[in-house]
Parts: structure tokens; sequence; C-alpha cells
């Protein structure tokens, strides 16, 4: 399905989509947060677009860690720690492979979601990027075991994320920064959620 | 945005390059990142590691020295430091007595530091931490985050570093460090907001006449919001919210009243004089007080109250000596 190449154009795109989308992803941070998600990803996805040339002759683990490494020292904050944590862990679960296939894409995802967890020590429910890449990574599961085509999936997949951040606005807070806010943070949408959506719909417009 | 700054993205670099320059006696910086140690590495204590977003100096690198901290790291402005800095500052400063790692409670901070302390582990070096949670602004509930970590947390620093200082392992610092965690809490306010260099704008805005109770030192959204109040009106909306949190009836207390770093020492005087009076009125003893800017908020106008409960032992810590470039004792 997807080369080492094919991989560093993904994370190229992510990078593009993340710099595009960088003064939305503060601004949304701005209401129920410290108005900083925007700038610190596009700081990390900026040095990890400095690596990608490097990267384009490597297995996919080694790029996928390499992201993860350069997220976790370059971002800062929460998303530093939990993107970076999510790139290493999917990394690890490809391991040396030069190809991946959809079952590989989804072995990759669900070890992101599940060292996201871990780092964060969180579930879904509680306004943050899982309630985006859970739903998003239960419907990719479920469309690909059905008709195995993964293009189709991902984009199911998408469209589910997109509702898990619609969802974010429906709910309060109860991990990080916003969880202050209490009942104030109902009605706003999760940057963290948001950029989640954004990197998943980055990756579909490549697959 | 009026600021002097040159670039900002150079803004972290620079500060921490000028805050060296000043004190050359004291701190200097490691290469891997703008992370500040003690001029001479003390062997043979505990080792004492704080840090933090940039933009609350003096906080941490003013508190680095004899009697406090042996590093601080300064991530980006009000964004945690990340691992791979804060385990070159472990290394740097660690001892066979362990490092103890003072974190303000952020969720970006707490995951950040665990995973340099996880680097360290994997080293052999022993890491302990405690998380400073000071903020009586924000509800401790199993339905947030838990309280933020804001002035307090200087307390945490002397207290904590002069018992490392005394030679003390880092079981008894670290008890000693949570028992200074435990006993003191924190109100702030702001009657203007903050502007991230790299942000551009204020992170929130206050029309001329409207204050925020309960700000968090990142300018975070406080309690609520009304009309501004005399100085007096204000100190004692903030002491009572402290005071309700935990009983400080009959006890001997240190006060902070720390500016953010848009409040002139006049003012915060002005709230010292209430602050001391009502204390009195309550009867409380007020053991020791501190005014000045220990944890800002870049340029806010607002300041905090913090109230440190003491007792004989952290009476004689905070009593010992302390040599910093923003703390002598």
């Amino acid at each position: 399905m997807t080369d080492s190449k094919k991989i560093t154009s993904i994370i190229k795109e992510i990078g593009n989509v993340i710099q595009k989308e960088k003064d939305f992803l503060t601004e949304l941070d701005s209401f129920i947060g410290d108005a900083d998600h925007g700038i610190n990803m596009a700081r990390g996805f900026k040095e990890v677009e400095k690596k990608l040339p490097g990267l384009e002759d490597k297995d996919v683990g080694t790029i996928l860690k390499t992201v993860g490494m350069t997220l976790v020292s370059t971002v800062g904050g929460a998303s530093g720690p939990l993107y970076g944590t999510a790139f290493m862990k999917a990394g690890m679960a490809i391991g040396a492979k030069n190809d991946i296939d959809g079952d590989d894409f989804i072995t990759a995802l669900n070890a992101a979601v599940e060292g996201i967890k871990m780092r964060g020590k969180s579930h879904e429910g509680e306004k943050t990027m899982l309630d985006a890449l859970i739903p998003a990574l239960n419907t990719i599961k479920k469309v690909y075991e059905e008709n195995k085509d993964f293009k189709a999936a991902l984009e199911q997949g998408i469209k589910a994320a997109e509702e898990g951040v619609e969802y974010t606005k429906t709910i309060i807070a109860t991990k990080g920064r916003a969880s202050y806010l209490g009942e104030r943070s109902i009605g706003h949408q999760d940057p963290g959620a948001t950029s989640s959506y954004l990197m998943l719909k980055a990756i579909c417009s490549i697959i | 945005m009026k600021k002097l700054i040159n670039s900002v993205d150079n803004v972290e670099q620079e500060m921490i390059l000028g805050m060296v320059k000043a004190y050359p006696g004291y701190v200097k910086k490691l290469d891997c990142g703008n992370v500040v140690v003690r001029a001479k590495k003390k062997e043979d204590k505990v080792a004492l590691i704080s840090g933090g977003g940039s933009g609350h100096e003096p906080a941490h690198g003013g508190y680095v020295g004899e009697g406090m901290l042996d590093c601080a790291v300064a991530g980006t402005v009000f964004t945690s430091p990340t691992p791979d800095q804060i385990y070159e500052g472990i290394k740097a400063i660690a001892t066979d007595k362990g490092v103890l790692m003072v974190v303000k409670n952020y969720t970006g901070d707490v995951m950040n530091f665990e995973m340099a302390a996880e680097m360290a582990q994997a080293d052999g070096i022993p890491v302990e931490y405690v998380v400073t949670n000071d903020d009586v602004a924000v509800k401790d509930s199993l339905y947030t985050t838990g309280r933020r970590g804001v002035a307090g947390t200087v307390f945490v620093h002397k207290i904590a570093g002069a018992k490392a200082e005394s030679g003390a392992d880092l079981k008894e610092v670290h008890r000693v460090a949570q028992k200074v965690v435990d006993n003191v809490r924190t109100m702030g306010m702001a009657l203007t907001p903050c502007t991230v260099p790299a942000a551009g704008k204020p992170g929130f805005t206050l029309k001329d006449d409207e204050m925020e109770i309960g700000i968090g030192i990142h300018g975070e959204p406080g309690i609520h919001r009304e009309k501004v109040k005399p100085a007096d009106e204000i100190a004692e909306m903030l002491l009572d919210k402290i005071l309700a949190d935990i009983d400080y009836s009959g006890k001997e207390v240190a006060v902070m009243i720390n500016g953010s770093g848009g409040t002139p020492l006049m003012e915060l005087y002005i709230i010292n004089n209430k602050v001391n009076d009502y204390l009195k009125e309550k009867g409380i003893k007020i053991y020791k007080t501190y005014v000045g800017n220990y944890m800002t908020s870049i340029e806010m106008a607002g300041f905090s109250i913090t109230l440190l409960r003491l007792d004989k032992e952290i009476k004689e810590l905070l009593d010992a000596k302390a040599n910093t470039p923003a703390f002598k004792e």
C-alpha cells in the first residue's frame, strides 16, 4: 500500500496542514487552553520536515520513531509528549518494514492511541485528541474488516474523527488546562482532537 | 505588540544568556539548550531541578544557587520544556544522592518531566518528584487535572533546597518538599493580560474597568470577572478564598505577595498593608513576608497572595541560608 518514500511524503503533508492551520489551532486553544497549540505543533513539524529528506531510504518504523522523537524534543507542552509518544509507539509497532498495508496501518494507529492513553492517563470522553482518534480507529478497523478497501476505511474513519471533534463541543473537559474551565469548556471544540482529525485527513489525501 | 525583543524565536535563549551574563558567579548555561545549572556543581547532596515555560522570570533560573535549585530548565514562553532538555539537566547535576524534580501541576509539565525521569532512571539515576498545586482558584477534583502550581512553588524551592543543602537523603528532601506542597496555598488576580511573543496578541482581554479573579500564571481564566475594586477589598477577597481552603487559625505563616510582572511594587506594598492587618484580625501570626516579583506572567498586571503554614521544621529551613540571583536569605 505505502512505502517509505510515500510515508515521508505523508508526514510532509501532515506538516503542511499543521502550518496552514497553525493560527486556527492556536485560536481554538485560546478559548479553553493557553493559546499555543498551533504554534507548538508548527514548530515541531518544521523540525520534522528538516529530517525527512534523510529518512526516505529508512524503514517505516524508523521514520515514525524519528518523527516521534523530534516532536517530543521540539513541541513541548502536553502535545509534544502525547503526539511524540503516539508516533514512537506506532513506529515500534510497525518495526523494520519498508512496505505497509492496511493491517499494518491499523496496528500502528492502535499503538498510537494506546500510547496517548498511557502517557496522558486518559480515555475517551474527556475532551482530548482521543475523542477524534478512538472513533476513527474503531471505524477504520470495522470498515476495513468488512471490505478490505483501506482508502474507503480511512475516509469513513475521518468522518468519525470529524464527528468526534464535534462531540468535543458538547462535553466538559476533564483533562488538561481546559478542565479548569468546568462547564465553561462546553461549546468549544478541543484543539487536540482537531489537530488529530487534520492529521488523519492529511494522511488520506496522500494515500 | 510592543516588546524589547529581537525576534520571537530567540526570546528564551537571549533571556537565558543575558541572565547568565548578569550572574556568572552563580549560574552557567549548558550547551544543549536553555538549561541553567550552578556555576560550581555541589556534590554529596540531593540535586534539585525545576523549570517550566519561560515568561515567569525570575523563575526558575533565578532560583539556581546555594540553598535552592541546582538546575532550572526553561521551555519556550508558557510551554513546558521538553524531556531531552530536562534529561540533560538531570545528568549534569545528578549526584550519588539522587535528584528531586519540582514540577508545577500542568499536564504538559508533568508529562515532560515524567518522560525525562524515565530516561534518567534508565541510566540508574535515582529520581523522585513532587508536583506543586497551590492555586486555590481552581477546583481540585476527579473532574479536573487538579489545582495549578503557581507562586507557592518558590517556597518549595527554598525549603526543599535548604533540606538538600544540609545533606539530607532523597527520601527526606522529598518528604519536606511534599510537606510544603501540602501547606502552601495561593490565589491571584489580573488587571491586564499578557502577550506571548510568538502569539503577538494578548491571550485574553479585559475591559478598562474589569479584573479577572483567580487568574493562572499563564493568563488562564480564573473564577470570575468583575469591576475593579479598591485594593483592600481585592486583598480580602483573595485571602478569604485561601483561608477557606485549609485551616490557618492559630498558625504561623510565611506570606508572599507576588507581582505578575506589570504591577509596581508600590501597589504590592498597598496590598501587603491590608494582608498584614487582615491576617492579624484573624489571629494568624505572620512569621515572614516576601513582596516582589517571584513568579511572573510576562507583563501581566496583577498579583497573587501565597500563605505557607509553618511548623518548627519549615521555619528553620525557611531561615537557612540561600544565595541565588533572585532569592537571598
